[in-house]
């Protein structure tokens, strides 16, 4: 079996309990500088009420120990740093190095959001130029750099949309949304105040336009559409769609989720786009960290400007600064001004390309137009229209021999790599979605159509070998069952009578 | 496989009838679609429940499915049981897999519910479409 | 261009097994009215050392070497540099979300270490894997509150964060939850009368801070009974997490919603942070947010998952508790290392040199004449002063001497025009604070038309 797979081979890992069984009294991991004013005695200070007895529970280890914990169980992990990521709209690209370098110097990572603006004004340039790239590259009017992620960017967009619509005199009941489209949407409009209606995809898995000149009443706020659609398929009567909203009183929402598909090669704002977020931890390449932290701005055109969050970034006599004093603004989505940190990683992704990142959209479009082509022979395409930088094929024909999307991609770790996006969008039952990107080279993605290709064969003569992967594994597949009837979610010390493990 | 004295709905539920008190639960076809249940939100004693309406949800990891009330009034026992051992929905959803006990407001309105023969071949037609 | 590992001669072979001619024609699909036809106006491109000069420029424009009393909810406290040494090691970095348990369980591990600490910290029972931030996190709890009261009105310190305030109201205008502020007493502390009569059947929560943005400890206690009395619940936000080195968790809480910026996490302007929402078990389906749960595989073999996911968006679209997908992984692991590090005796120590520090800081301010302590509750590492001119005009000063002062309050509360928020944290050295003091006492000394110029 290991003569097939060609990129990953088994290697001793370490073994790593949890810090907490490592934790004895006494050891410390860090040393403070001595105290240089009078001590005090913080339990007579604060008095019975507010004093803490002790803290529990906190473990004591040494530096070393640390060091060896955290660097184990980073070498569990899978990372981008490793090999492709195939996952469909996440836009698993390379995390620049130098963008880790530019947001920890001192005078950057150092800042406190309330030092006064002109003790400020490299941090508020940051914004600013940024901002101004992103308008750019989405064709958009105004931005806030606010939120801190794909979903509350959403969300900052539906109330921006509210406003607008209530400025105009009715904010509408309802918000339009593909049975394609990422879960978020639904629950953003939902949070939003909206009633949320589903419409179907065509046969092609695209907007039914015909059906959507039924749907759009008085009742419609805005349609919420990813475009690419998340079968990586552009809408083709995009600019049709969003005049029809227009002509009824609505707004288009864009989720920019696939936005790899289009920078440097189309913008939104002129398809007719009111209002859309980023996700900078895909599209801008910010790191994804585990889970977090990205960044999710929303861009608008000039209607919805005056109900952009608080605060907004202004310029006097080339002073920059933040300003809160916007009567008309839907509010405040978070403290302070946004995720700093990944904001600085953006931009110095947008200026490392420049006019040139169009070159990384065709390339992520040439990888994922590639490995369809590779293929099309083995996996079943439910939809024959052209795919942008994403592709989405189905079990089908594998679920003859018994073998799923979900065993499929469990099989793929063993080859080395990390799964597909499974089970999503829904329209496709049993659904691989498939997203290289620019990063991943010829090389890679040779290796993984070879893996999907020797997996496909699989699922027909060992089909059993598919169903029980992954294989090579510290665990195989966790009991997420038991996890979720009776879940543990922190360690608790055992009482002293009970025996060491 | 489904007992000839409940009644049933087409969203896969079933109704027992005891004096005056029904009991209902979700038929084997839903928790066969739904997998290993691992928690089921129930309403407390005393809420009353509406024809046609949710009144919970039965969880697997990875999907939700809303229960749709049979018959409308008032909820006099939740099964205990479900809250340490939900696999009891799995394993015995006709049984002791029961989810909630109602006190009807209507018992005219059993009559408009499918009986065994009619969910089964119902239950069929579904399997049917599903391998399409 | 680096980031690209392709040579022209491999994008033609690729684009020759595809089978089509040109880049161009994968974009077919694309209206030929909406392709570009030109390059975008951008700047760049830039090389890495352009780039690393691009940005410490932009350093050089900001607040480099100067000494800072701020903190109103962003704390700078002593980072090791062992942290972003595991921070930067590309397996945590640059990997996704862990819905792949089985090469995923280093993420896996740490978010449930993660969890354990937030516990031990806050004396609750249960706490996710993180929410964007403190902000959004007592929003959270508040939107949690409402969900298991069934109630709709809200009773909301007015010492709490300001911005925590802002963020809140944006969010429940749109949910129909009516906020009521209820004022601060000369202590600085919620006024406890107050709340009693405001508290009623319709409340669902009663949310303080603590230490409040006054830097004032909040009574958590009477607040909890007062909201249990009236069946509802308690929602404690905690903005500087290092006080509970010393100060009482509020383990009456019902909700505890914490930023853990100040474990490991650089101001960086305002973010990323972390919040995070520790809460009683019973409430655990109600929680929003990432959960990590232990469990093991065939073999029998301890292992970690994401567990719970049906409470979240990706599955109950319209019916979810939340719509938040993203849990601040990266900072919630800074905030790991950085307890690890710590320890329970690090964490008492660095508490306990706050304190003292804010204490020597009062001291010598209130030797200066005109200046006096602000409000008379308990403090941890920050306090209000009143001087007897704006705070603007002595900031303004104190610039030139490379200092930046207290926190102007009255931009955000009217009544304290003339006071500041001064932070002093173990990271200020007593030479900075007896400059910072005696730089104040010379300004005072200049007539106000001084100040002006």
């Amino acid at each position: 079996m290991t003569d097939r797979i060609k990129k990953a081979r088994q290697h001793t890992s370490q073994n790593e309990g949890l810090i907490f069984e490592k934790s004895a009294p006494g050891k410390r991991g860090t040393d403070l500088p001595p105290l240089d004013v009078p001590a005090v005695d913080t339990r007579e200070l604060l008095g019975a009420e507010y004093a803490r007895e002790t803290i529990e529970g906190l473990p004591e280890v040494s530096e070393i120990e640390v060091i060896r914990h955290f660097t184990r169980l980073s070498t569990w992990n899978y990372a981008i740093d490793l090999g492709m990521y195939p996952l469909g709209s996440c836009t698993m690209k390379y995390n620049p190095r130098v963008n880790e370098f530019v947001a920890r110097l001192d005078g950057i990572a150092t800042e406190h959001p309330y030092q006064p603006p002109e003790l400020a004004q490299g941090c508020l340039k940051i914004l600013a130029t940024l901002q101004q790239c992103l308008l750019e590259i989405t064709g958009m009017d105004a931005a806030t750099l606010q939120p801190a992620a794909g979903a509350q960017g959403e969300i900052t967009g539906l109330l921006l949309i509210r406003a607008c619509l209530g400025s105009r005199g009715n904010p509408r009941k309802k918000v339009l949304i593909p049975d394609s489209a990422h879960g978020t949407n639904p629950a953003s409009a939902v949070i939003a105040g909206y009633e949320v209606e589903n419409i179907r995809s065509d046969a092609r898995g695209q907007l039914d336009v015909e059906s959507l000149k039924e749907l759009v009443s008085e009742d419609v706020a805005a349609l919420m559409v990813t475009n690419p659609s998340t079968l990586g398929t552009f809408e083709p009567r995009i600019a049709e769609v969003a005049e029809l909203l227009h002509s009824r009183g609505a707004l288009l929402y864009m989720d920019g989720a696939n936005m790899n598909a289009l920078a440097g090669v189309a913008r939104p704002g002129d398809f007719g786009v009111d209002v859309m977020h980023l996700n900078l931890h895909k599209t801008f390449s910010t790191p994804h960290g585990g889970g977090g932290p990205g960044a999710g701005p929303v861009l608008v055109k000039k209607h919805l400007e005056p109900f952009l969050p608080v605060p907004v970034l202004v310029e006097k006599d080339g002073r920059l600064a933040l300003n809160a004093n916007r009567p008309q603004a839907v509010g405040r989505v978070r403290a302070f001004a946004g995720n700093f940190g990944v904001l600085v990683r953006a931009l110095a992704y947008t200026l490392a390309y420049g006019p040139g990142i169009r070159q990384a959209t065709e390339d992520a479009v040439l990888n994922a137009n590639y490995i369809r082509k590779a293929l099309e022979d083995v996996y079943e395409l439910p939809y024959a229209s052209a795919s942008m930088h994403e592709v989405v094929f189905s079990d089908a024909r594998q679920k003859r021999f018994g073998v799923s999307t979900m065993d499929i991609a469990k099989r793929l770790i063993d080859y080395g790599f990390h799964p597909y996006t499974t089970a999503f969008p829904l329209i496709v039952p049993g659904a691989l979605m498939i997203e290289p990107t620019e990063s991943e080279s010829k090389e890679e993605c040779d290796l993984f159509v070879a893996a999907m290709r020797t997996i496909a064969e699989e699922a027909a003569t060992e089909p059993e070998a598919v169903k029980t992967a992954p294989h090579s594994t510290r665990v195989g597949r966790l009991d997420e069952v038991a996890a979720a009837r009776k879940p543990i979610l922190r360690w608790k010390p055992k009482p002293s009578s009970e025996a060491a493990d | 496989m489904y007992p000839s004295d409940y009644r049933y709905t087409k969203e896969h539920e079933w109704v027992r009838l005891q004096d005056d008190i029904a009991i209902l639960g979700i038929t084997d076809y839903a928790q066969h679609e739904l997998g290993d249940v691992v928690y089921a939100d129930l309403p407390k004693v005393g809420a009353k429940l509406t024809a046609g309406k949710s009144f919970g949800t039965v969880e697997s990891v990875k999907a939700v499915s809303e229960i749709f009330a049979p018959v409308s009034g008032e909820v006099v026992e939740v099964n205990a049981a479900l809250r340490d051992a939900p696999e009891t929905v799995n394993k015995d959803p006709h049984g002791q897999g029961w989810l909630i006990k109602v006190k009807l407001a209507a018992p005219s309105e059993l009559s408009g519910l499918m009986d065994s023969q009619a969910y089964q071949a119902y239950v069929a037609e579904k399997e049917k479409e599903a391998s399409a | 261009m680096r980031y690209l590992p392709k040579s022209p001669s491999e994008r033609r072979e690729m684009l020759d097994a595809i089978g089509v001619r040109d880049i161009d024609d994968l974009f077919s699909s694309i209206p030929e009215d909406l392709r570009l036809q030109s390059p975008l106006r951008l700047p760049g491109p830039l090389s890495e050392s352009e780039l690393i000069q691009f940005f410490r420029e932009r350093a050089a424009e900001n607040a480099q070497g100067y000494s800072s009393f701020l903190g109103a909810g962003v704390y700078n406290h002593l980072r090791s540099v062992v942290t972003d040494a595991i921070l930067q090691r590309g397996e945590f970095l640059t990997s996704y979300t862990p819905y792949q348990a089985e090469i995923s369980q280093g993420t896996l591990q740490a978010i449930f270490e993660f969890q354990t600490l937030a516990c031990e910290l806050t004396g609750q029972e249960v706490a996710n894997a993180s929410m964007y931030d403190g902000s959004t996190a007592m929003t959270e709890a508040v939107l949690m509150a409402e969900r298991l009261t069934g109630r709709r009105r809200v009773l909301v310190a007015r010492s709490v964060h300001p911005e925590y305030r802002a963020v809140l109201a944006t969010y429940a205008r749109n949910l129909g939850l009516e906020i009521v502020e209820i004022g601060y007493a000369a202590s600085g502390q919620v006024d406890i009368p107050a709340l009693a009569l405001a508290v009623n059947a319709e409340t669902a929560a009663i949310v303080v801070q603590t230490p409040n943005f006054l830097g004032v400890l909040e009574p958590v206690t009477r607040v909890a009974q007062l909201a249990h009395d009236a069946a509802a619940l308690a929602v404690v936000a905690i903005a500087e997490g290092v006080s509970l080195g010393v100060v009482r968790p509020p383990a009456e809480a019902d909700i505890v919603a914490l930023e853990a910026q100040s474990f490991g996490m650089a101001p960086n302007y305002g973010g990323p942070y972390a919040g995070v929402i520790a809460t009683r078990e019973k409430y655990v389906r109600q929680m929003p947010g990432r959960l990590a749960g232990q469990t093991s595989d065939a073999q029998g073999r301890r292992g970690f998952c994401l567990t719970l996911a049906t409470r979240e968006q990706h599955i109950r679209r319209e019916r979810a508790t939340s719509n938040i997908c993203t849990n601040q992984a990266l900072c919630a692991l800074a905030a790991t290392v950085h307890l690890c590090l710590l320890g329970k005796e690090g964490l008492r120590e660095t508490a306990e040199q706050n304190v003292a520090k804010a204490q020597f800081a009062l001291s010598e301010l209130e030797k200066i004449p005109g200046v006096r302590r602000g409000l008379t509750g308990p403090v941890f590492n920050e306090f209000v002063i009143r001087l007897p001119r704006a705070v603007r005009l002595v900031n303004a000063q104190l610039v030139r001497e490379r200092i930046i002062g207290p926190l102007p309050l009255g931009q955000f509360y009217p009544e304290l025009t003339k006071c500041g928020l001064v932070c002093v944290t173990e990271t200020t050295s007593r030479a900075e604070i007896e400059r910072f003091a005696s730089a104040v006492r010379r300004i005072l000394d200049r007539p106000i038309r001084e100040n002006l110029t």
